[in-house]
Formats: structure tokens, C-alpha cells, sequence
């Protein structure tokens, strides 16, 4: 075995600015705050009511989570299966390492054809690589023809979730987006969603009707058969799937499941946790080419940008067995205030606080990134909704720890690092402690206002802590003096009184509430 | 330079060699029905309020009243240019009268994506059809064509007998040869992209219409 070390990282549209500026920035969107908090409500109550209907859901998620680790171990084989399969039913695969790579393969692929205009099926991988702004500076136009994700491009913005990318907008903001961008769309035109709809039919129809070449993600590849899966809604999958003469189809290399029948677990777990459906309006496979229906000339390119470097970390490899299917992005109170934008990469939300950091290499602290795993108040909702149970919050922690662990290399200490090292020392005496809670009372009442709450204050460190949070004054008596005043030996004594309510409630605002365990926990987060 | 293919597979390699983790274990299949095997019987009530929960029209009949329905729901529908799939039963258009003037277009190599848009509407027959979800499948066998056929024309007449039915997802799938190019279809066409609101009729066809047939003998 050679030893190659860690596997390079993915590029592409996976890095914005840090999460704390640009959670601030959309907290102050109250059309969007708005725009979320409904939308997320909605389908956090379609889910849980179409999850209500099977009694055998956490057994569906037991062998999805099962299925998708026999993948992550034992990718190698699979995929020389699939390639075989794929191959022998007369498509062509590719493999791209890189972003980079994988652009210029379907550049290559499309200039070939002859094409100047390709149409897109809504797909996460072309998002990640950032296939469209590669085209285009190829010369190559795509038309992306889901219609979320062609509100977002008429509306020259960026995706904010991954299953409705223009959650951020609302029906009067799609209206304007249309009547400013579709050329000769009715000036008339109402904000109605059916109307909206319609138009956008209209508008893409002739675009279907002459189209030779078509991009496409793929939800599952089956190892066993070579088939390919596009689960979506409207019919515009089913367009580009079937009427060009040549199809790309993109698709990450965790994307695999061993066997036809594994789709018995997924087309169950992926429609309801996703638009909260039974089944989706419409789900295609195809296998390599079929004479005489569907595109003659069928292309897949496999990718790893990252996914390697992911699958090296013991902990946060679970990530890999993300489906796509936004169930934690609607159950996470994070993503429900900010939105996707603030995440800075095509993955937002929980599974985007782990995944993306992961692909662009994390522990180098330099990485915009670092910032993502404290996207979280860790609550457990995301693992809880997940469909293969990706144990979000288990990975957050392992990553926070890995961005402790990246300061540690650094020769000069930080603001934070010797905080910490000055406040061990105080915790390692009774006696300094107490000083020090003396200290901090005197030290802090000033600071408290008239609620004894301590604002924003400047400074690095505690600068950083309070910008986002307020922190009560410290007491003016420690529960240790407090304790030897009322005389008690142990805690529940007969006969103890209430002592200063005044002391017993700051110090009962102090202590934390232990988590919950998501295991335990049942019903929608409110 | 080694290729890329081969540069990821040493690095699937040595991803899992060098950090093995937790491992992966056996794959519990507890769930229903796991491999199409033990599905429970079929309710034809159900599949009849799951389709039109998702906003497909059904219609109930027996093999005996299937030409006479189709006849009836052309003529409600107004369709004038209906396409026709091979293998097809020519019976099931038996009693669409002469005086109706629909035109029945045999589907042919010759028909591009421009020639199917001028039909306005298409009967097929189905695979298999899905009670747990109101979904119907098709495989591209006979009565079913080409996916482009049950996709361009605006509205979509489908033919499903008791027979195809089966209880859930698994059984569906252990019924179904992967090989063959699917559409599996669950309502018409349609969105939520416009603040969550479901709308019936994006691009595939914007009315569903399902004819159970009842008992066997089609």
C-alpha cells in the first residue's frame, strides 16, 4: 500500500464569505426571514405527515443508512461494476478528479456534439463544479430549466436551498424576475403561482422541442445494472432526459447503491423526506441507450473534487450518505433565520456545515469554511430528520475540534487560546477561584445595565463571544459562599431554605440545560 | 501520469485502508415487504384516493366497459389527435365512434419532438401501478411506447389493470427489469418552487387521467 496522504481537496462553488457576516447581513432580511419561516413551516408539516403514514420509517432509515456504508466501504468494486454495466448497455463513462476536470470533459463533450446551447436538469453536481460559468466561457450557453433554479438565473442570484432554490423569493419578486427577464412575456402577467408556472411552460417549451444536447445530475446509479435515476417534479427532467439526441449526466461517485432492489428503501425515503410527498410527480431510469427512445449518445462523468478527502475522515465520512434531500435544512433553526446564502456554498444548511468544510479540505484555519461547524446550536433536529441518519451533530463537534486542534500548530498563541489557558489556571485552585468570582462581580456589574445583562463589548475574544450573544453580570455572591453561609452538609437536607433568591436565580441562569439526546427526542422542533 | 481513474481509486483505496473507522455492517431489511416479498393485498380503494389526492382523474370500470370509458373520456376531454403506442389492444378503441373525429396517430420512428406536439393527447397502458403511493409505472412495453410519447402531449390517458397492482414500492421494483428505460408517474406534472405552493402542470402533461380496470380478462 502506498501511502498517499490526504486525498486533494474539491474546488468549485464551495466557499463564500464567514458564515458569522453573512448570517448578520440575512438576519436583516426580514422578506426572506418571512419568505423561510413559511415555507419551512409548510413542508416540516407535509413531511411529518407523509413519515406518519409508514410504520416501518425508522427500519427504511436503518437500511438506508446500512446501504449507503456498504457503498462508502466498497466503492472501488462498485464502480468498476457500474462502469461495465454502463459501458456494456452503450454509454460512455468519464472520471474527473477535480471541478476542473470534470469542465472540460463535458466542454469537450458538448463542443463535439456541436452544440452552442445545452438545457439543464436541476442538478447539485454542476452546481458544486460550477458547470454553467465553465460553458460560458467556452462560448456555450445553459439554460437551466427546473423552475426554481430558472428564477434564480433570470434573476442573476445564487440558489439558497437545495431542493427549492428561490425559497428566498416570493411570488411578486418571481413576477418582476419574469416580466424583466423573459422576452416577450405577457407585460400583464399576475403573481398568481399558476400563471408564473405557466409562463415559465411557454418560455421553455420550444427550447425542449429543439433541443440535441442535455446536462443532468442523477439521484442514484445502480452498480449492479448501470441504470441511472432522475427523481424531480415538473417534467422538465423528463424533457432533457428524453428528447436530445445526447444526454451528460454528472454525478458524484457516492452516488452508487449496490443493487436494483436497494432503490426499494430509497424511492420510499428520498420523496418523503424531501417535498414531503408519497411519490414524487416523476422518477425515470435509463440504462446506458435504448433504441429508438431516449438520446443515442449517453455520457456519465464520474466525480470525486473532495469526496476522497471526505471518505479519510473516520467520523465525517457519514456525510457521504447525503441523499439531497433538504429534510435538515427545513428542521434546522439556523437555516430557517439565515437561509442558504449565508453558508457561501451550493450546500447550505446542516448537511452544508459538514459537507462543505469537508470537501474544501478543513483544518486550515485559514478556510472560510472553519467558521460552518458553528453554524449550529447542535439541537439534534438534522439527525433526527435525516433519512440515513447522518449524525450531524456528531460531526459538527468532531469538526469544531478539529478547528481547536489547527489553531494548536500556531507559534504565536491567540487571544482566545491563552483566555483559556489563564482560566485553567484559575479553575485549578478553590482558592484563586474565588477570588476570581469576587473579582468578576466587581468587574462586571458595571457593564450590566439595568437588566444585569452584558451587551456587545469590544475585544477579540470576548468581543467575538458577546457580538451574538447577551451574558448576565457574574453574581455578587458565588453559590460556594452562598453554600457555607446557610451552614448545609449536602445538597436536599431537610429543611433547607430558599436562602438569597436573588443568587439562586443568577446562578439557575447559569447553568445550562443539559442537551437532549436527538435519539430520544420525538415530533417536529418548534 | 497514472489516469483518473485509476489516481481516485488509490485514493478510495487508501481512504478507507489507512483510517478504517467503524465499518460497514449488514444491511437490516426489516422494513415491509423487502424484496416484493410478504406484500400485502391490494386495495383498490386506496389506489384510487392516492391518485387523486396527487390530482389524477380516475374513472372505475370492469374489462367489459374499458372501450366504452375510453370512448368517454376522449370525447369529455375533446381530444382530436390521439397518439397511439404498438402494442396497443385495438379493442380498447373500438367504440370511439367514427363521428367523433379523432385521429389516431400510430407512433413511429418518423415522429419528432415537433410532431408529438401536435397531438393533444396520449393513451397508454402500464406496468405496474403503486397503491401506497398512487403511482403508475411505465417500461416502455407494449401500449406503452417511447418516454417521449406519455410526456409531450398535454394530457395523458392511462390504462391500469388489477393485475399490475401491487401494495408498495418493493413490490414494485421486484417486478420491474431494470434494463428497461421507466417513467414512474405519481399526478401530473408538477411545482412547488413558487413559495411552496403545489401547481398542477409544469411541462409534462397537465392532466392525469387513470382508468382502473376491475377484475381480470383485459
Amino acid at each position: 500500500m502506498t501511502f498517499l496522504g490526504m486525498p486533494p481537496v474539491g474546488q468549485g462553488n464551495l466557499h463564500g464569505r464567514p458564515f458569522p457576516g453573512e448570517a448578520r447581513k440575512a438576519l436583516a432580511n426580514d422578506q426572506q426571514r418571512a419568505n423561510l419561516r413559511k415555507a419551512t413551516g409548510t413542508i416540516r408539516g407535509k413531511r411529518a405527515a407523509v413519515v406518519g403514514e409508514l410504520d416501518d420509517w425508522e427500519e427504511l432509515r436503518l437500511a438506508g443508512a446500512a446501504i449507503k456504508d456498504q457503498v462508502l466501504y466498497d466503492l472501488p468494486a462498485l464502480l468498476e461494476q457500474f462502469e461495465a454495466a454502463f459501458t456494456a448497455a452503450g454509454g460512455v463513462v468519464h472520471w474527473a478528479r477535480d471541478a476542473a476536470e470534470a469542465g472540460a470533459i463535458v466542454t469537450g463533450l458538448v463542443q463535439a456534439a456541436g452544440a452552442r446551447h445545452v438545457l439543464k436538469v436541476k442538478s447539485m453536481a454542476t452546481q458544486e463544479i460550477e458547470l454553467n460559468e465553465v460553458l460560458e466561457a467556452a462560448g456555450i450557453t445553459a439554460r437551466e430549466t427546473d423552475l426554481a433554479e430558472l428564477i434564480v438565473q433570470l434573476g442573476h442570484d445564487q440558489p439558497s436551498h437545495i431542493l427549492v432554490p428561490a425559497i428566498h423569493r416570493n411570488r411578486a419578486e418571481i413576477r418582476e424576475i419574469f416580466r424583466r427577464e423573459i422576452p416577450g412575456v405577457d407585460p400583464a402577467l399576475s403573481d398568481r403561482p399558476a400563471d408564473l408556472a405557466g409562463a415559465a411552460r411557454t418560455y421553455l417549451r420550444e427550447q425542449f422541442l429543439d433541443a440535441t444536447v442535455a446536462i443532468s445530475g442523477a439521484n442514484f446509479a445502480v452498480a449492479e445494472t448501470g441504470t441511472l435515476c432522475v427523481v424531480e417534479s415538473e417534467g422538465n427532467g423528463r424533457m432533457c432526459l428524453t428528447l436530445p439526441k445526447t444526454l451528460i449526466s454528472v454525478v458524484g461517485i457516492e452516488k452508487l447503491l449496490p443493487t436494483w432492489q436497494d432503490l426499494e428503501v430509497f424511492l420510499q425515503l428520498l420523496p418523503r423526506s424531501s417535498t414531503g410527498e408519497r411519490m414524487n410527480p416523476y422518477t425515470s431510469f435509463w440504462t446506458g441507450v435504448t433504441p429508438g427512445d431516449g438520446p443515442s449518445d449517453v455520457h456519465v462523468v464520474l466525480i470525486d473534487n473532495g469526496r476522497t478527502r471526505v471518505l479519510a475522515d473516520e467520523i465525517g465520512r457519514q456525510a457521504l450518505r447525503c441523499i439531497r434531500c433538504s429534510a435538515c435544512l427545513n428542521v434546522c433553526p439556523v437555516y430557517e433565520r439565515v437561509g442558504g446564502h449565508a453558508y457561501g456554498s451550493v450546500y447550505p444548511g446542516p448537511i452544508g456545515a459538514i459537507l462543505s468544510p469537508m470537501l474544501t479540505g478543513f483544518g486550515d484555519h485559514a478556510d472560510v469554511n472553519t467558521t460552518l461547524p458553528y453554524a449550529s446550536s447542535l439541537c439534534g433536529a438534522c439527525f433526527e430528520a435525516c433519512p440515513v441518519r447522518i449524525d450531524i451533530p456528531e460531526v459538527l463537534v468532531h469538526l469544531r475540534a478539529g478547528a481547536v486542534d489547527a489553531k494548536r500548530g500556531k507559534k504565536v498563541p491567540t487571544a482566545e487560546q491563552l483566555a483559556m489557558k489563564a482560566l485553567g489556571w484559575v479553575f485549578s485552585s478553590p482558592r484563586r477561584l474565588e477570588a476570581a468570582q469576587k473579582a468578576g462581580w466587581a468587574g462586571s456589574a458595571p457593564l450590566g445595565g439595568e437588566r444585569g445583562k452584558i451587551g456587545a463589548l469590544p475585544g477579540p475574544v470576548i468581543g467575538g463571544w458577546t457580538s451574538a450573544r447577551d451574558a448576565p453580570t457574574v453574581p455578587r455572591e458565588s453559590f460556594r459562599s452562598w453554600w457555607k453561609k446557610s451552614g448545609r452538609t449536602r445538597p436536599g437536607s431537610p429543611g433547607v431554605g430558599p436562602g438569597e433568591p436573588g443568587s439562586r436565580a443568577a446562578l439557575a441562569g447559569e447553568v445550562a440545560r443539559p442537551p437532549s439526546d436527538p435519539e430520544l427526542t420525538t415530533g417536529e422542533p418548534s | 501520469m497514472s489516469s483518473a481513474k485509476e489516481e481516485i481509486f488509490a485514493r478510495l483505496r487508501a481512504a478507507v485502508e489507512e483510517h478504517p473507522g467503524r465499518g460497514a455492517g449488514e444491511v437490516p431489511r426489516s422494513y415491509r415487504g423487502a424484496g416484493g416479498v410478504g406484500a400485502a393485498d391490494v386495495d383498490l380503494e386506496v389506489l384510487v384516493e392516492r391518485l387523486e389526492d396527487y390530482q389524477a382523474t380516475v374513472r372505475r370500470t370492469d374489462a367489459a366497459g374499458l372501450a366504452a370509458t375510453i370512448a368517454a373520456a376522449l370525447a369529455e376531454r375533446g381530444v382530436r389527435r390521439l397518439l397511439v403506442p404498438a402494442g396497443l389492444p385495438p379493442a380498447w378503441l373500438s367504440e370511439v365512434p367514427a363521428t367523433a373525429g379523432v385521429e389516431f396517430v400510430a407512433d413511429s420512428a418518423d415522429l419528432g419532438p415537433r410532431d408529438l406536439d401536435t397531438a393533444d393527447g396520449v393513451i397508454t397502458s402500464c406496468a405496474v401501478a403503486i397503491v401506497a403511493t398512487g403511482t403508475i409505472v411505465l417500461d416502455a412495453g407494449p401500449g406503452q411506447g417511447r418516454r417521449a410519447l406519455s410526456l409531450v402531449p398535454d394530457y395523458h390517458l392511462c390504462v391500469v389493470t388489477e393485475d399490475q397492482v401491487v401494495d408498495a414500492v418493493p413490490a414494485a421494483v421486484a417486478r420491474l427489469d431494470p434494463t428497461t428505460p421507466q417513467t414512474w408517474i405519481s399526478g401530473p406534472s408538477a411545482t412547488s418552487d413558487i413559495e411552496l405552493n403545489r401547481v398542477e402542470g409544469v411541462h409534462g402533461p397537465r392532466t392525469l387521467e387513470v382508468i382502473v380496470v376491475v377484475g381480470s380478462g383485459t
